[in-house]
């Protein structure tokens, strides 16, 4: 569970987030769109103690996530496929990060193989292409067997192989009753991997809804979400 | 998070192989680097005083053997110096510390024990005992002065006039012997020229004579004999005439040497054990480059927030990147300089090179405190790290603020000595001061410059600055991780 209360936070005069507000819940993918500089990143950010917000509050299982004494155990997340170390081989990039969870160095193992990256262990993590960086980004969200992961924009630079790999793989943590949060820009994407989308544009959300719900009022993901965006009004579902 | 951070930094290649060069450049540059030295061994043995310290002891003495109590009265009524070079010829030159002046000493073997009062080129009356201890006098140029002896005590005393006399001071000679040799003696130690206030120098033998009068002993009276302690000068420079004559009661007495402790700049042998560990600087740049990098890299590809994420809590990043550099380097530094400097002390006796004797307790000092300071310059280069975020803007801060104070000031003498010594007290590079070895004595004209390894502060004070520097810096990281976001 991830909770995002008043969120708010402006870099000198540009306003990031505006009283960002939402809640992620359990045992489903959560879709997390909206237009470049609509506040994805920034609150996935806020949510990880790395930005500050100027005012509200995040909480990670009822936790501010600076307060988690091995957060990788409780929060796995992916915010960038390119921050690696490229002389490092994945193995080793794994096994720092488990090393700071108190993690057993296997779990580096364990991790690569249901990634599918078991046969690249060793090379290094500079000569990946961005598919098999996100798998790697991916890898490291999984060490510590979170509860909550997070993601932005996994799929790009996937291959269609990768992208069907990644919804399957997404969705069986969900089923296992993961709290699973997915940006992307790709709302056909969404529609077949996500259960609930958060729409959100200006820093603050506009839409959060089923997709079944969202389904019912437009054709597709895509069209409800150029909707939403271009007129920005302000859109709750009834579901939860 | 200290484990994973170690873990980091051995797991990229690069680094590693860094380290392991700056290793070696501690370790061997300074040999590579060595000198040769046209003494053989006997002649490098090192002239010692009675506390075990290098010493000079070249002047020309009349006198005669006096036992058991007693007093030696003279009057140095005038003292010049000049210099000879095959150029100029004789010029006359201001020597500030050419002696003139009565003398109880041991015995003519040089490196024994005595005491002096004496008239000096600038510098007044001094009393001088056994090489290293100095106390001033009135400021005269010519004076009565007066040594008595009782048992193992020596009292001196000066006068501008005969009659009045002030007494300077009272030393205490544990094992002057009954018989001592008393007189007058002369000499005039090497002068130097600095040339532009910068620490390069230019010196040749000097030659001092003066002109004695009123000269009294109050022992059986036997006739005066000269002596040219530690025998004539010889060398390039040979000229200096040493030896007296006499008329009446007038005596002109020239000599020429020091009696003094012996220093390492250019002035003497040039040589100090921190010339074994020249690789410093090499290492310093290497490991200081490391710790930047050690942090901007993580900036530079985002990983940092993969960092944070994982430690939520920045200060303990910093405290373990810090931990993992600063431990490496301090590993790197110790192991390279417990080679250099054995190994340097035994290349440069075998290359016949001089070089004044180190306590080991000193060497270890040299050896443990190299280490120390690279491992600390290379936290600061991390806790910079953190604060510019950027490589270049890093790395460019820690070479211009650690390595080129201490390439100006140390490697080679480019910059005026004033200059050097300031930034040897206020950069972090003061800390290198615990390569120091050597001594200053403000009784011995010297170039005592950082490149000469005589450094503005104490080594624990210069460690201090270093340790100043880098907690600023560090308290300055932490403040800055804990607002802005990564």
């Amino acid at each position: 569970m991830i909770d995002v209360t008043h969120l708010r936070k402006s870099y000198g005069g540009t306003v990031a987030l505006d009283d960002m507000t939402f809640t992620v819940h359990p045992g489903r993918v959560t879709g997390f769109a909206g237009p470049n500089g609509a506040g994805k990143s920034t609150t996935m950010r806020v949510i990880l103690g790395l930005d500050r917000a100027d005012a509200g509050t995040t909480l990670v299982n009822g936790k501010p996530y600076r307060a988690l004494r091995h957060p990788l155990r409780h929060v796995g997340s992916l915010l960038d496929a390119g921050a690696l170390q490229p002389g490092r081989s994945a193995r080793n990039h794994l096994r720092w990060l488990a090393r700071s969870q108190d993690l057993p160095l296997a779990r580096a193992g364990e991790v690569l193989e249901l990634t599918g990256l078991a046969g690249a262990a060793r090379r290094k993590a500079g000569g990946f292409s961005l598919g098999m960086r996100q798998r790697l980004g991916i890898a490291a969200a999984l060490l510590g067997d979170p509860g909550i992961l997070m993601f932005d924009e996994p799929f790009n630079g996937m291959d269609p192989e990768g992208i069907v790999w990644l919804r399957g793989f997404l969705r069986a943590l969900a089923a296992e009753g993961r709290t699973v949060l997915v940006s992307s820009h790709l709302m056909s994407e969404m529609q077949d991997t996500a259960d609930h989308v958060i729409v959100v544009g200006r820093g603050r959300v506009i839409a959060d809804d089923s997709v079944a719900g969202m389904l019912r009022r437009w054709p597709s993901l895509e069209a409800a979400y150029l909707d939403l965006t271009r007129t920005a009004v302000e859109y709750r579902g009834g579901v939860q | 998070m200290i484990a994973a951070e170690w873990l980091k930094f051995r797991t990229v290649r690069g680094w590693v192989v860094a380290v392991v060069i700056a290793l070696a450049a501690v370790a061997f540059l300074g040999l590579t680097d060595s000198q040769h030295g046209s003494c053989d061994v006997s002649a490098c043995t090192p002239l010692l005083g009675p506390g075990g310290e290098p010493v000079t002891d070249n002047f020309y003495l009349v006198g005669s053997a006096a036992t058991g109590n007693g007093a030696v009265t003279a009057r140095v009524s005038a003292l010049t110096s000049g210099v000879r070079t095959p150029r100029t010829g004789n010029q006359r030159v201001t020597v500030p510390w050419a002696k003139a002046g009565i003398i109880l000493k041991a015995s003519l073997g040089q490196g024994s024990a005595y005491v002096a009062i004496m008239v000096t080129g600038t510098h007044g009356v001094r009393m001088q005992d056994d090489f290293t201890a100095d106390i001033a006098g009135p400021p005269l140029k010519a004076a009565w002065m007066r040594l008595v002896r009782s048992g193992s005590t020596v009292t001196g005393y000066a006068s501008a006039d005969g009659t009045a006399w002030t007494k300077v001071g009272t030393v205490t000679l544990p094992g002057f012997p009954a018989t001592v040799r008393a007189g007058m003696f002369v000499t005039s130690p090497q002068y130097t020229q600095t040339s532009l206030g910068v620490a390069a120098v230019s010196g040749e033998a000097s030659q001092s004579a003066a002109a004695f009068d009123d000269v009294s002993m109050s022992w059986p009276a036997t006739s005066l004999t000269g002596t040219d302690v530690g025998g004539p000068s010889t060398g390039p420079a040979a000229g200096p005439v040493a030896g007296f004559t006499r008329d009446g009661g007038h005596y002109t007495i020239a000599g020429s040497g020091d009696i003094a402790p012996a220093t390492d700049g250019p002035s003497g042998s040039g040589v100090t054990l921190a010339q074994t560990l020249v690789g410093t600087f090499l290492a310093l740049i290497i490991l200081v480059v490391i710790g930047a990098m050690f942090v901007t890299a993580e900036y530079r590809r985002g990983l940092i927030r993969v960092t944070f994420a994982a430690c939520p809590n920045h200060g303990r990043v910093l405290a373990a990147k810090a931990c993992v550099t600063g431990g490496t380097a301090f590993a790197a530094g110790l192991a390279g300089a417990a080679v250099a400097v054995p190994l340097g002390l035994r290349v440069l006796r075998d290359n016949g090179v001089y070089l004044a004797p180190v306590p080991m307790l000193t060497q270890i000092r040299v050896i443990v405190g190299t280490a120390a300071v690279l491992a600390l310059c290379t936290v600061l280069a991390v806790a910079i790290g953190l604060i510019a975020r950027r490589g270049i803007a890093a790395v460019t801060a820690v070479i211009a603020l650690v390595v080129l104070p201490y390439l100006l000031a140390v490697t080679t003498p480019v910059i005026p000595l004033d200059v050097a010594n300031w930034l040897m007290r206020l950069t972090p590079a003061a800390a290198f001061a615990v390569q120091q070895t050597v001594i200053q004595y403000s009784q011995v004209d010297e170039v005592y410059a950082p490149a000469y390894g005589y450094w503005p502060l104490p080594a624990w004070g210069g460690f201090a600055v270093l340790l100043a520097w880098t907690a600023v810096a560090l308290v300055l990281a932490t403040i800055l991780l804990n607002r802005r976001d990564a």
